[in-house]
């Protein structure tokens, strides 16, 4: 941990902010280290956006300690290494696709000659003299992250990347992190669904109402949420009775049985059902699902 | 430092092209300029001074109404208008300072200015010459109305960033913009003057009065341009009391107000919160 807090690119501790007496971020901690790329889960308003903000210098935190890249938040090193797309990116609508990049990389410092090949990575090339007012929201959304790929930042903060991008971009967007994070990018994005980010991210944050309520992995958290297993089968006809009395707690769903166990007792529960064979037709066993998981530590504090 | 500065002032003009801005104020700049060039060329001969210089009078009672409210309706929207796109969160996270971006907005925004200005006074000028070869003699009043102009134009471009800084919304930017533009450059005249008679030539009207005119960049513009060009006894109302005041105290007052209009800018963009 402590060579980790050494290396990151941003370190966070024991953050707390308040807007009029309303806590909106208490006591939150973490860090991103080169290369890794950090997903932060919660509901709306559970501080994703201030936290966010924080980091990016844009308003200031009550108490807490913030380094982004070895600087003071919002300060000029700070900003020449952090990039950001801000849910909903917005644009000038008079401003062509090009001429907005090129201001941007212009106030990177980068030479502008890039700034077509920027649009062409994230499939705007055909777009590029158009105005942005009569761009999609998703292709807005691509401008946004055009701008973030400017100069090699070591900190990219997305606040919500994907909404508002197809199934297939959205594949392709992780294959742009994908590269930017094996080129040593920190990579700190924020969703409202885990089903967006799972296979896509080495660590998971959970924010609800302003704390930190999980951290870890997908299997770590997975395993901490200890949620029960749903089993659902399907009897041979005429054998109902003889299921429901070796399973009295099942529940009769149309035509099959519906069983819940816990994840210790799943194999005993799959053998007393293998005991059963000639009697079922089929067996399913559904594991609880992201969004289970996900509601289950974003609701443990009363929301 | 200027790299970004000159970045923002391209991206700026590209967007006030667009958007007709540059158009409009060249328009309103070279319609209005013709139309009190072709009147004002009248009334000559009896007061002794050339064309120009008369042209020159009437388009400095033109420039204290126009040049304002066109540069006020090119600003109002510069800050509120990325606080409502929710472009500024963006841009402010960009290693770019806040004066940087204002100041990027001003050197389009006074360029545009210029443009018009001298697009406008140009007109004016080529009209005036060419019915009065004589008339070449004014041409040192017309530069001279040229960069107070310009002057007059980046003080008011400085009250729009701080009005638009201060509003936080288009629709209360353009509103604060009009009732100052109102205040100023119309209503502060007729209060001045309902004062003045009220006041019949006591101490009002000798200490606070020139204080007062000095006071405001609208009222110093027009005074330095009609002292300097001696054209007081064409210019009526307020324009009269140009006597009474030093030349030099006039000059300051252009020349200080941009200054004191942009650091006002650059505080109150300091304080909005993206």
């Amino acid at each position: 941990m402590k060579d980790k807090l050494m290396t990151s690119t941003l370190t966070i501790s024991q953050l707390t902010k308040t807007f009029g007496g309303v806590k909106a971020l208490t006591d939150v901690s973490l860090s991103v280290a080169p290369g890794e790329r950090v997903a932060l889960l919660g509901h709306n308003g559970a501080g994703k956006s201030t936290l966010m903000k924080i980091i990016l210098g844009l308003i200031p935190a009550d108490d807490g300690k913030v380094s982004v890249c070895g600087a003071e938040p919002g300060n000029a090193e700070a900003r020449a290494h952090v990039a950001y797309l801000p849910e909903n990116a917005a644009f000038h609508s008079a401003l062509t696709g090009l001429e907005q990049i090129t201001y941007y990389m212009r106030l990177r410092n980068q030479n502008t000659s890039g700034a077509m090949g920027l649009l062409d990575r994230v499939g705007l090339g055909h777009a590029a003299k158009r105005r942005i007012g009569t761009y999609s929201k998703g292709m807005r959304q691509r401008v946004g992250l055009a701008q973030a790929l400017i100069g090699q930042p070591r900190l990219l903060v997305l606040d919500e990347p994907t909404s508002g991008l197809d199934p297939v971009s959205r594949r392709d967007f992780y294959e742009l992190l994908d590269g930017l994070a094996a080129d040593g990018a920190a990579i700190l994005l924020s969703s409202h669904a885990l089903t967006e980010v799972e296979a896509r991210t080495d660590q998971l944050l959970i924010l609800s109402g302003g704390r930190l309520v999980a951290e870890g992995t997908l299997s770590e958290l997975r395993r901490e949420a200890a949620l029960p297993v749903s089993m659902q089968l399907h009897p041979v006809n005429g054998y109902d009775a003889d299921i429901m009395a070796t399973f009295p707690d099942a529940i009769r769903v149309n035509s099959a049985l519906h069983l819940t166990c816990l994840q210790d007792e799943k194999l005993a529960v799959l053998a007393r059902i293998s005991a059963l064979e000639g009697k079922l037709s089929d067996v399913e066993v559904i594991p609880p699902s992201l969004e289970d998981i996900y509601s289950h530590f974003s609701r443990r504090d009363g929301q | 430092m200027i790299a970004r500065i000159l970045a923002t002032a391209a991206n700026e003009f590209h967007i006030a092209r667009r958007n007709r801005w540059v158009l409009i104020a060249v328009l309103l700049m070279v319609v209005f300029s013709l139309v009190l060039s072709a009147a004002g060329s009248a009334p000559t001969g009896a007061l002794g001074a050339d064309r120009l210089s008369v042209v020159v009078a009437s388009l400095t009672s033109l420039s204290v109404y126009l040049v304002p409210l066109v540069a006020l309706l090119m600003s109002f929207d510069a800050v509120a208008g990325e606080v409502e796109r929710g472009t500024l969160p963006l841009l402010l996270t960009y290693p770019v300072a806040r004066w940087e971006v204002l100041a990027g907005k001003l050197v389009a925004h006074t360029a545009i200015l210029i443009v018009a200005i001298l697009a406008g006074y140009g007109a004016a000028a080529v009209v005036t010459i060419v019915a009065d070869p004589t008339a070449t003699s004014g041409l040192v009043a017309l530069w001279r109305l040229t960069w107070t102009s310009a002057l007059l134009g980046a003080t008011f471009l400085g009250i729009g960033y701080a009005l638009s800084s201060l509003a936080r919304r288009v629709s209360g930017a353009a509103g604060l913009a009009i009732g100052l533009w109102l205040g100023l450059v119309v209503l502060y005249d007729l209060g001045l003057l309902a004062a003045v008679v009220a006041d019949d030539g006591g101490a009002f009207t000798t200490r606070v009065f020139p204080l007062a005119l000095l006071a405001n960049p609208a009222d110093a513009f027009r005074l330095f341009n009609l002292t300097a060009s001696q054209a007081t006894a064409v210019a009526a109302g307020v324009g009269g009391a140009a006597n009474a005041i030093p030349q030099w105290q006039s000059l300051l007052s252009v020349a200080i107000w941009p200054l004191i209009s942009l650091v006002l800018a650059a505080l109150a963009f300091r304080k909005v919160e993206p």
